[in-house]
């Protein structure tokens, strides 16, 4: 060991329920001391199926690969950026069903959430209200979040299941939806326009100018590398076990590297006719909701609490936990992210209408953040889970449509695709619990 | 009511507590002692009604009949959360661990230590570590490894830390070794005998007469909701102790010396 153990000295005498390996390959971090300890135990945990983002990424690129090779425009970089558009909004409905996910609940309402908060977002900067855009997203923030709060309540206070409720809540949102459609006047054939100057229909179509865009990627690596170094350093001073510097330095390479990557696709010009450059404002405004929600779950009380609830809900009572309130705050957050993902909605159609299949967009919620890793059974998984699923399923959206697919095969894929990440998510629990 | 002759040192004095569940007496007038920083166990025969009390002491049930004395002072009837601000910690027989999260989390679940409102990770892994190396838990690798990858006799460790952890005077243990192996059993008794050197009085709830005989310093037996005796451990022998507890009292040859096996006024 190159450095001295900064734990506590282990007692080779005793036993532990892992051997010092099996400790390794389920928690690498815990026990690496260098960064080729730290590889070493990072390349056991991969091969024993233990490896969370890795299968995804590997899965991804294969996927890429294959559509590359029946149609090369698959990898132009105007179709890339088309493809983290249509993401988008698989990505922030799959963050919404995180936060139920981990409470080992599940929200089949949010489909036709997106619908009604479309509808609400829609009609409040709609002439006769004209609220500002602002203002039109809290508003459906608060409807859907409202919402929410009334499903969590049944759920926690009456005990009932999740699942019949916010089927039930499914339906009652799509009635909801259509009832707004007709009482509004404006919107005709049950579709409401939004205005093009409204900032909500810029989201998908507008993009930060090239240089905008560098100069913002450079000031977040170094916000991102001081936070980290900063953090290590604070924890050194203290004596406490810290990565290994080099795993440090790999991470932030890596995630300058990811972003430079990214805006060097969206910086290219993307358009035969007329200059189109510039990354869309929907991928900040997306990274910006993964972003604050894993700190909401990682460096906040409510964030453990919902992990706690969600592995061990007799746990958490005794720890004094108040296990209906943070349940409840999951479905509020899932309600309300709904919402947010009703803005990336409206921008992507300018408008809204009454033809969105939330039945469908809700399958996408639990297969995006299920897909990418998170557990359906609670406790386990992070909203980068949900990016990355996410991601998956616009690539696998994107690619089928390249190949002039029909819709059938496309919801075939798809179906097999959620399947299959189950299956790896179900066979992953039975080896973790099988020793 | 008692109250006056109660003050005796005794960190919680159990008087005449009766509990009953509809034509089920659980507990018929029990009244003993625990004095700090000393292991009491408590043991008994299957429906003997040990866990009835130890619900009733950790604030879960109300009881029907009797009075408990915290430090001298009647506990008001409450409930867990209140039993728990006073210092008495009880630790069940699941132990209320969640696996998913580590070592640190788990002891300071409940109890987070802020900083302009996010997690203080770093205070809570120092105090953690602290606690731990207190108790001499040595054997974890590292206290941000999760529960799940921990054996049992750790686990067992990690719930006596995070009782520690948040001030409790009392620890009530709930059949801590009744799943663990024989050096896993020695890790927790080691424990036990730590804890009580920090001052910390515990309440054991065994069926193993050799946990028992090992490191109590009093011995409570209960015999079908009744309190059958109760006195220091050096007053018993394996003998009259399985005697107490099959049959509620015990031969002459074997008779044990019982300070508070006369009847209380309660």
């Amino acid at each position: 060991m190159s450095n001295p153990p900064s734990e506590i000295e282990p007692d080779e005498g005793s036993e532990s329920a892992l051997t010092d390996a099996e400790l390794k390959a389920a928690a690498p971090e815990v026990l690496a001391n260098t960064l080729g300890e730290y590889l070493e135990a990072w390349w056991r945990r991969i091969k024993g199926g233990e490896s969370g983002a890795l299968p995804v990424l590997a899965a991804l690129i294969a996927i890429g690969i294959f559509f590359e090779v029946e149609n090369s425009a698959f990898l132009s970089d105007g179709n890339l950026v088309a493809l983290f558009g249509e993401s988008a909004l698989f990505i922030v409905i799959g963050a919404a069903e995180t936060f139920v996910l981990l409470l080992s609940e599940i929200d089949l309402s949010l489909g036709y959430g997106v619908g009604v908060s479309g509808f609400v977002i829609a009609e409040l900067i709609a002439p006769p209200v004209n609220l500002p855009w602002w203002a039109g997203i809290v508003g459906g923030v608060i409807v859907m979040g409202m919402f929410g709060a009334l499903q969590g309540t049944l759920i926690t206070r009456l005990g009932l299941p999740s699942f019949i409720v916010t089927l039930g809540g499914q339906l009652g949102l799509l009635g909801i939806m259509l009832e707004l459609a007709n009482i509004d006047s404006s919107a005709v054939g049950g579709v409401i326009q939004v205005n093009p100057s409204s900032p909500i229909y810029k989201l998908s179509s507008t993009s930060m100018s090239p240089s905008a865009g560098w100069i913002v990627l450079v000031i977040c690596v170094a916000i991102f590398a001081a936070v980290l170094l900063s953090r290590n350093r604070s924890r050194r001073a203290r004596g406490l076990h810290t990565v290994p510097q080099g795993v440090t330095v790999l991470t932030i390479v890596g995630v300058a590297l990811a972003g430079v990557v990214l805006m060097y696709i969206c910086n290219g010009d993307r358009s035969h006719f007329a200059v189109i450059e510039g990354m869309p404002w929907v991928i900040p405004y997306v990274l910006i909701i993964i972003l604050v929600y894993s700190w909401l779950l990682s460096r906040t009380r409510t964030g453990r609490y919902i992990y706690a609830v969600g592995n061990n809900r007799e746990a958490a009572r005794r720890a004094g936990i108040n296990v209906k309130w943070i349940a409840t705050f999951g479905f509020i957050m899932a309600g309300a992210t709904a919402a947010l993902a009703g803005v990336i909605y409206i921008s992507q159609q300018g408008s809204v209408s009454t033809d969105i299949d939330g039945g469908t967009e809700v399958l996408y919620a639990v297969a995006a953040a299920v897909v990418g890793g998170t557990a359906l059974f609670g406790g386990r998984g992070r909203m980068v889970n949900a990016l990355l699923g996410g991601f998956v399923i616009s690539v696998v959206y994107n690619g089928l449509a390249l190949m002039n697919v029909s819709s059938a095969v496309y919801d075939m894929a798809v179906a097999v695709v959620l399947i299959a990440a189950v299956s790896l998510d179900s066979l992953v629990r039975r080896r973790a619990t099988a020793h | 009511m008692s109250t006056t002759e109660s003050t005796n040192g005794a960190l919680l004095s159990l008087r005449g507590i009766s509990k009953r569940f509809g034509p089920v007496q659980a507990l018929t007038d029990v009244s003993f002692d625990i004095p700090a920083g000393k292991v009491s166990a408590l043991i008994g025969d299957n429906g003997a009604g040990k866990s009835s009390l130890i619900k009733t002491i950790a604030g879960l049930w109300q009881p029907d009949g009797g009075e408990m004395l915290w430090e001298g002072k009647p506990i008001p009837h409450s409930g867990p959360r209140e039993t728990e601000s006073m210092g008495i910690k009880t630790i069940y027989q699941d132990l209320a661990l969640c696996e998913n999260l580590d070592i640190v989390q788990n002891m300071f679940l409940g109890h987070e230590k802020l900083r302009s409102y996010q997690l203080d990770e770093d205070t809570m892994e120092v105090r953690a570590r602290q606690t731990l190396s207190e108790l001499s838990v040595t054997s974890v690798r590292s206290i941000r490894q999760p529960v799940a990858s921990l054996s049992g006799g750790q686990r067992q460790s990690v719930a006596v830390a995070k009782a520690l952890i948040s001030d409790a005077k009392l620890v009530i243990m709930d059949e801590p070794t009744a799943a663990l192996g024989v050096a896993q059993t020695r890790m927790v008794l080691d424990l036990i005998k730590t804890l009580s050197g920090r001052g910390v009085a515990v309440l054991l709830i065994s069926h193993n007469l050799n946990d028992v005989f090992e490191v109590a310093d009093l011995i409570t037996v209960l015999y079908l909701g009744h309190l059958a005796v109760s006195g220091p451990a050096t007053d018993f022998n394996r003998q009259n102790a399985v005697e107490y507890m099959t049959t509620g009292n015990a031969t002459k040859s074997a008779g044990a010396a019982s300070p508070t096996s006369k009847e209380t006024d309660a």
